[in-house]
């Protein structure tokens, strides 16, 4: 069973929930840059939190599927011919077409059962820059033929079957993912990084005042912030060291480059601040100009940001959890 | 002068990890320590624990801040776990020490800025390439790419600086110098280092039991081998 792309997105490639264990080896645990809408993917679908989607970008691809298949687009607001953010059963032989994101940047295909291609180093996420994981390990192109369970028919329509409210092929209620901004500028919270020191008061001012941009040469690896240069005052030398997701790293030319799923794991510019964990996948729905600011947090503030994501998503998944019950 | 056991700080990397500091400069020795320290950590195959990442002056601890194993704050969990290993001591140096030997052709044509770096050095090019596989190499960090090595132990004659422009691709395997450390590009990737040969190894294969040939740690011989065997070890 297969899911054919007929017209690829913009960058469009298979992602779970990524990687953990192989930094000490160079290798970034990478996934999907929204782990929230990924989650809700998964669960509009009936599956486990840890299946692999498909990561769409800006521009949604068309596909065709060869079998009955149970599935969700969630994440950012795309034109599409489906609903989003709910699940919806496609019978054999349709088309889906996805076209432009009005609202956030990226959107997961979810399917009953996950994309089954085979698992490296413990995930399915495509690691584009090594060329393994996912698809080939690549970006997904015309003419790819995406690998379903062997069960999937028969998980698309039991579970299809199991909803308790639906109308023809869908229902009526919806789960929007909390990741997708209303406005912008967004706001994140970031602590001070290591280096926060070396910039005079002035440049930490403006880090914090400055409404960035999102610059067009940004990628899953990381988003530059266009806005006013930053310039280092310390000219202490900086011994290359680790970084992390949601570092906030100032290389020479001054333009910040936020870490995104796919970062090196070390690096030797200096780190201004870092991101709160929580806060990292609503970055991940800016697409090119987005904008957004930073608050000033703690450690302490950061953990609420957490609890404050798990409070809004547990009720969510559970909700949708008892659509599917018997 | 006896290194101090104890880290000169820990540093939060956002709320998901923190670094551990025992030096701001490269010193082999604390280094060295910072492996075993790594080791330790790991060993422990702590559930809350992500990833244990050594590097130059201190390693970083990748954790899951919220797991239920972990009792109050993750980053006094974290001091406490560092103290706790250093307290019980460390694996000894040469439990750990692996040596592995690496064929490299030095030939021009696996060799792009070998008469550059031959004329910065004032040597032949041919004496480059043998001074390189004369020494002896220690890998410092694995980082910038999976299973890209920094090696300490270049020969201070075949010091140059990294190209002012750094190359768009450099291909797989190839052999690099730049100031005191040597690199193996692992896959074609984009690359400011001196390129002075290139290994028919797989440096990263995620397919591979352990993909990554080479670990902090490591000492590394490099040997040289003839563009026929270059040839005969990449067909394999």
């Amino acid at each position: 069973m297969t899911i054919t792309v007929l017209r690829p997105g913009l960058l469009m490639s298979v992602q779970d929930r990524g990687r953990h264990g192989h930094q000490h080896v160079g290798l970034c645990p990478g996934g999907a840059m929204d782990v929230v809408s990924l989650t809700i993917a998964n669960s509009l679908v009936g599956n486990p939190v840890d299946a692999a989607a498909i990561e769409i970008t800006l521009l949604g691809p068309d596909l065709e599927f060869e079998h009955d298949t149970l599935v969700a687009l969630a994440g950012g607001d795309f034109e599409a011919s489906i609903p989003g953010n709910r699940p919806v059963l496609l019978p054999a032989g349709s088309r889906l077409s996805v076209t432009r994101a009005l609202r956030g940047a990226r959107a997961y295909l979810a399917v009953a059962g996950g994309i089954a291609v085979a698992p490296v180093l413990g995930s399915r996420s495509t690691f584009m820059p090594g060329r393994f994981g996912g698809f080939q390990g690549r970006v997904l192109k015309r003419g790819d033929r995406l690998p379903l369970g062997e069960d999937s028919q028969k998980l698309s329509q039991e579970r299809f079957a199991a909803l308790k409210h639906k109308r023809s092929r869908s229902v009526r209620w919806s789960v929007p993912p909390p990741t997708v901004p209303d406005r912008e500028p967004i706001v994140l919270h970031a602590m001070e990084g290591e280096h926060f020191g070396h910039f005079d008061a002035n440049t930490q001012r403006a880090f914090f005042d400055t409404v960035w941009k999102i610059g067009p040469e940004s990628n899953r690896m990381g988003f530059r912030l266009a806005g006013p240069a930053l310039t280092r005052s310390s000219t202490e030398e900086i011994l290359s060291g680790p970084t992390a997701l949601g570092s906030v790293q100032v290389p020479a030319n001054g333009v910040p480059i936020a870490l995104m799923a796919d970062h090196q794991t070390t690096g030797g510019y200096p780190r201004i601040a870092e991101i709160a964990s929580a806060d990292v996948p609503r970055l991940a729905q800016l697409g090119p100009n987005g904008t957004l600011h930073f608050a000033r947090c703690g450690l302490d503030m950061a953990a609420e940001l957490r609890r404050d994501l798990k409070d809004r998503l547990d009720p969510a998944l559970r909700a949708i959890a008892w659509e599917f019950a018997k | 002068m006896a290194k101090p056991a104890r880290p000169l700080a820990l540093i939060p990397l956002g709320d998901c990890a923190v670094y551990v500091e025992f030096s701001k400069t490269l010193d082999l020795e604390v280094n060295g320590l910072v492996q075993r320290l790594a080791q330790a950590v790991h060993g422990r195959m702590l559930p809350w624990m992500r990833d244990v990442v050594p590097a130059m002056g201190g390693l970083a601890l990748h954790y899951d801040p919220d797991h239920e194993a972990l009792a109050g704050r993750p980053l006094e969990a974290a001091a406490a776990l560092v103290e706790e290993c250093l307290k019980e001591g460390l694996p000894k140096e040469g439990e750990l020490v692996r040596t592995i030997e690496v064929p490299v052709c030095y030939e021009p044509q696996y060799a792009a800025d070998l008469d550059e770096v031959a004329k910065a050095t004032k040597l032949a090019p041919a004496e480059v390439g043998a001074l390189h596989a004369a020494g002896e190499y220690r890998v410092l960090m694995i980082g910038f790419a999976p299973g890209h090595a920094y090696m300490s132990g270049l020969d201070a004659k075949l010091a140059v600086p990294r190209r002012s422009s750094p190359r768009p691709v450099v291909a797989a395997g190839s052999v690099a110098i730049a100031n005191q450390q040597t690199v193996v590009y692992p896959y074609a990737i984009s690359g400011g280092w001196n390129i002075i040969g290139c290994t028919p190894l797989k440096v990263f294969d995620a397919e591979r039991q352990e993909p990554s040939l080479f670990a902090a740690g490591d000492r590394v011989k490099f040997k040289p081998i003839s563009r026929a065997e270059f040839e005969r070890m990449s067909a394999r």
